[in-house]
């Protein structure tokens, strides 16, 4: 028998294509957002919130990422953001890669915010970094209070939560200060917006924020 | 079910260790899995094999080395392995933690059989 000392890591690949991504947000001054979420949970809502929100004093652009489709670019579209969508073709969670080769259809000249929309999917994302400065995961009200239990590893990988559908907080099985303490469990540096994309609520406190662009902010 | 993605990973690294001629020797891989890095080692294994049958590794199995979360509590020095995703100190309470592991996704070692 012999044994060869590897000490690698798996996604050192992944992790290298992340570096590369990250360097091209820095050099350009890019405040690079990963979106993660379960399906439904809101993600593409909030991003016309949002640029509803910012009313055009962020230059912003946005990456989508689908398994099939690009309805969602179709939406963010309206907005006049410029958009790539990336359709994975049944791949549950985007990659570095998949970044870098969309970042290579956009003109970036300007850009000072860009939400990269992941594939809806608590688990998968929750292991790739794309070169983001950070992840942000939502969660809505429908999906319960538990989740943040049962997704630890992508709750503690996100520096934001954004709690979606607080508007049907009266009709729903959810109670707030136990998600809002479930998550706070796994990740007590997370900070947490709550906001509606139906009344608008909470969204003024998450654009002020992104104007800030604080990633130092607990 | 990233698990068959990682699974080419790890073959891909392997195939970048061992030399050619020697494919068919490789006995074990050993990877080091994180509680924290969202990988099932069930699905993991079952993907892992499923792919094996392209190789000329017929005879590989992986040995997973599963890492508990563990924190260190930077206001009063515990150390300790954290339960169920609690991340409190449950020496001081404190919320202020460094995490010393858990997020592992390695490749440890290859052994081989010899010729």
């Amino acid at each position: 028998m012999s044994v060869i000392t590897i000490e690698r890591k798996v996604l050192e690949k992944n992790d290298q294509i992340a570096d590369r991504n990250r360097r091209v947000f820095a050099e350009r001054g890019i405040f690079a957002l990963n979106l993660v979420s379960s399906p439904g949970s809101g993600k593409t809502s909030i991003l016309e919130k949002t640029f509803q929100g910012l009313r055009g004093e962020m230059k912003t652009a946005v990456i989508e990422g689908d398994v099939q489709t690009d309805l969602d670019a179709q939406r963010v579209t309206q907005y006049g953001v410029p958009v790539v969508q990336i359709v994975t073709l049944g791949g549950c969670h985007l990659e570095a890669n998949l970044v870098q080769d969309a970042l290579a259809k956009l003109d970036l000249t300007g850009i000072e915010l860009l939400f990269i929309e992941n594939v809806g999917n608590l688990v998968c994302p929750s292991n790739y970094d794309l070169g983001e400065a950070m992840k942000v995961v939502v969660l809505s009200t429908t999906e319960g209070d538990d989740k943040p239990l049962k997704y630890p590893a992508m709750i503690r990988n996100s520096r934001i939560l954004l709690i979606n559908k607080i508007d049907l907080i009266p009709y729903v099985s959810c109670d707030l200060n136990a998600l809002r303490n479930n998550a706070l469990q796994v990740n007590p540096d997370l900070k947490i917006f709550e906001i509606s994309c139906v009344t608008g609520e909470g969204i003024s406190d998450w654009c002020d924020w992104l104007r800030k662009k604080d990633c130092s902010e607990q | 079910m990233h698990e068959l993605g990682v699974a080419r990973n790890i073959l891909e690294i392997v195939q970048q260790s061992v030399p050619e001629d020697r494919f068919a020797s490789v006995k074990w891989i050993r990877i080091r899995i994180g509680r924290l890095s969202g990988v099932v080692p069930d699905s993991l294994e079952f993907c892992f094999s499923a792919l094996l049958s392209e190789t000329k590794m017929q005879q590989a199995g992986l040995i997973m080395e599963n890492e508990p979360i563990v924190s260190l509590c930077k206001d009063c020095g515990h150390q300790f392995t954290v339960e169920d995703f609690a991340f409190t100190c449950p020496s001081c309470n404190s919320a202020n933690l460094e995490l010393l592991s858990g997020r592992e996704l390695e490749i440890v070692d290859i052994e081989l059989a010899d010729d």
